[in-house]
């Protein structure tokens, strides 16, 4: 996994409540058992006219296809951002788009996970905040955005500053770029004495 | 110190606090599915690790698979096939039991993984579906994770889990006859909506729980995510240890007695606390119906649609017009007299014997509206056979209804068979999300009598209206049936 210091980039606001997994990567667009040829499925239900893959015309009025945000890196959205599905799809699309960052007032649990292990920081500020964030007053240039991670800033062109906070675990798995099995095959002692011990009081949780 | 049934088992599994604000957990159990579990196979095939202890791992068919009778591995959906062998040659090549296409144990993930005994109370059950909650009404806490976390649950048998905090939901009064878990759940996401659970683990208790049989209780902790818990839990009781006895990977013999032991310590101490608390009284439910594009856009089925401009929250009453309009409804109109285009009865939501009963009772002797597309997929190998056996799929066709072979089918579009751009599907399912069942689909959730119901008339409609007296309709008791192979 690539570390994550810090990054400028262009914020794209779809300042949606509960966008969920299926509309961030439709089940129709995770066509091969790969991480991979993602990035053209996201959000795909919203950003082509037509659903058929080969013919698809891009929907003018989506903010991504907007010349503006071509090469936003950052997403604002609104609460609950990656709720539903487990689909690590959604943010494997993310990424492969080029976001490097999503900015919500909360997300699915099971996807903010899913995102800080693959590199892609899940920040969480107020929706005030992020309505702030999403405001420029200049409606041709949209805004750029700078995030710290060691410091955890989020600030804005637009003169906006804000901290936020993330958990530990996932703040040195990103600053570091770590790999989460790496780190606990170290702890393997560990588990093995939790076993040895496990296997003489709940003898029957185990089936070899 | 007093402890919640949550806390106990987290302590149980407890190998590590981590210092960094996770825990390191033990995983008992890991289940797959072609469909994401292939990607976590082969994640771990180019990495080069093995399967820790593959006798804990287990894997079926059942998200790409196609549902119809006499399948194989081609499917409907483009690219499906290699989802299929590719799940089937590194199942074999790590020595996992696979639950293939034609093993008659095959089914949805979660709900053969309590059907085989797989999941049990007081176990871990991790799989890479956000369905995996629904294991947590037999006493298991169980929760759907990511393909790169479940590759680190197969080489490690742990993993790394920020604990969430502890909501007790309480479930007072009685379900009047007629309405069922699924309509408690609705009307609970409809109350306190879809992020009410966010950032904790529920335990669903109080003395209404006790009344619901085992698969209600699935129900019920199956749309735990759609309340974007972390997951759902019922203590074990006399009906958990009744369904267990005697499945397949079940404890026997001395390790049975030692599981009841265990067990019968698995529940929330007097005196124990809920970092919050929800209260339900059963008997202001009423069948409960979807209008929108979110779980949480809900009502009673003889309610009106409501009006988004009386939503102070500015969001919230954007995403209530959104869903309007792509519903095709207009607020204030009766939700129990909107047409259907199709009827949908199956998913690990709804597709459990005491599901299919009581839409069965519904259907006896009745014939679907002309033009409606009816389909019925049981949730496993198990179930259908069972179904058959009591002539419920003669019921279902005679109906009109297509009877399936088990899988999750129609519960989503994943680019091989769906539902058109603009129809209006009735379905027992859990999610009706923009496009979830197909582009331009509008999905409604609801019970399986009312899709039942609902396939009858063509319209949505109260499934009491139809036969008012029957008690099949209430869930029924969680009896066993065809324990199927034994391992």
């Amino acid at each position: 996994m690539k570390p994550f210091v810090t990054h400028e980039g262009v914020a794209a606001p779809i300042l949606r409540i509960n966008i969920d997994t299926d509309t961030i990567i439709p089940s129709r667009e995770m066509r091969h058992v790969s991480k991979q040829g993602l990035g053209g499925g996201l959000f795909a239900g919203w950003r082509y006219l037509d659903g058929d893959r080969e013919q698809r015309e891009n929907n003018p009025e989506f903010i991504l296809n907007k010349p503006q945000y071509a090469g936003a890196s950052i997403l604002l959205a609104g609460a609950n951002f990656g709720c539903g599905s487990s689909r690590e799809h959604a943010v494997w699309a993310l990424l492969e788009y080029g976001f490097k960052a999503v900015i919500a007032p909360s997300f699915g649990s099971i996807f903010y996970h899913n995102a800080m292990r693959n590199g892609l920081l899940a920040v969480r500020l107020p929706e005030a905040s992020i309505n702030k964030l999403s405001v420029n007053t200049n409606a041709t240039v949209p805004t750029r955005i700078t995030i710290d991670l060691r410091n955890t800033k989020v600030s804005s062109d637009t003169g906006q500053r804000f901290r936020f906070d993330i958990e530990p675990i996932y703040k040195e798995m990103l600053l570091q770029g770590l790999d989460a099995i790496d780190m606990t095959l170290k702890h393997q002692p560990l588990i093995e004495e939790f076993q040895l011990r496990d296997r003489q009081t709940r003898r029957w949780a185990y089936l070899s | 110190m007093p402890q919640t049934l949550f806390e106990k088992i987290w302590q149980d599994h407890l190998i590590a606090d981590l210092g960094d604000g996770s825990c390191l957990l033990h995983v008992d159990r890991v289940f797959l599915h072609e469909r994401t579990g292939s990607i976590a196979l082969r994640g771990m095939a180019e990495k080069q690790r093995r399967v820790r202890n593959p006798g804990q791992v287990f894997c079926t068919m059942d998200h790409i698979v196609d549902t119809f009778p006499g399948r194989g591995d081609e499917t409907t959906l483009p690219g499906g096939r290699q989802f299929i062998t590719l799940t089937r040659q590194e199942a074999r090549r790590n020595g996992i039991t696979l639950f293939d296409i034609n093993d008659p144990r095959q089914g949805i993930s979660h709900v053969i993984s309590a059907e085989q005994g797989i999941a049990l109370p007081g176990l871990t059950v991790v799989c890479p579906d956000s369905h995996t909650c629904t294991l947590g009404a037999l006493g298991a806490l169980a929760w759907g994770i990511g393909s790169s976390d479940c590759e680190h649950a197969l080489a490690t048998e742990t993993l790394r889990v920020v604990k969430p905090r502890q909501m007790g939901v309480y479930l007072g009064g009685s379900l009047f006859p007629g309405v069922t878990a699924k309509d408690v759940m609705l009307h609970l996401i409809g109350t306190y909506s879809v992020s009410g659970g966010s950032g904790h683990a529920l335990e669903f208790h109080g003395p209404g729980i006790r009344q619901l049989p085992m698969e209600a209780r699935m129900t019920l902790c199956n749309m735990a995510v759609e309340f974007s818990a972390f997951t759902g839990l019922v203590a074990p009781d006399d009906l958990t240890r009744e369904y267990i006895a005697g499945r397949p990977y079940a404890p026997a013999g001395v390790d049975w007695d030692a599981a009841l032991n265990h067990w019968s310590k698995l529940n929330t101490d007097v005196g124990a606390s809920y970092d919050k608390e929800l209260y339900l009284d059963l008997s202001q439910v009423e069948p409960s119906v979807t209008w929108g594009t979110s779980p949480q856009h809900v009502i009673g089925i003889s309610s009106v649609i409501p009006d988004p401009s009386e939503e102070p929250d500015t969001t919230v009453r954007q995403g209530m017009q959104r869903a309007l309009d792509y519903m095709g409804l207009n607020a204030g109109a009766a939700i129990a007299s909107v047409p259907v285009d199709a009827a949908f009865i199956g998913s690990c939501t709804n597709s459990r014997l005491s599901d299919l009963r009581a839409a069965a009772a519904v259907l006896k002797g009745n014939r679907i509206a002309g033009g409606v597309k009816a389909i019925c997929v049981p949730g496993s190998g198990q179930v259908k056979r069972a179904a058959e056996q009591e002539g419920l799929h003669e019921i279902f066709q005679d109906a009109g209804f297509e009877w399936r072979e088990a899988g999750c089918s129609m519960c989503f579009y994943a680019g091989g068979e769906g539902f058109s751009a603009g129809e209006r599907v009735i379905t027992s399912t859990n999610r009706n999300f923009e496009g979830r069942q197909g582009p331009g689909v509008r999905s409604h959730l609801a019970s399986p009598a009312t899709v039942a119901a609902s396939a009858l008339t063509g319209r949505i409609t109260d499934a009491r209206t139809i036969c008012p007296d029957s008690p099949a309709i209430m869930a029924s008791p969680g009896e066993k049936f065809g324990l199927g192979v034994h391992a």
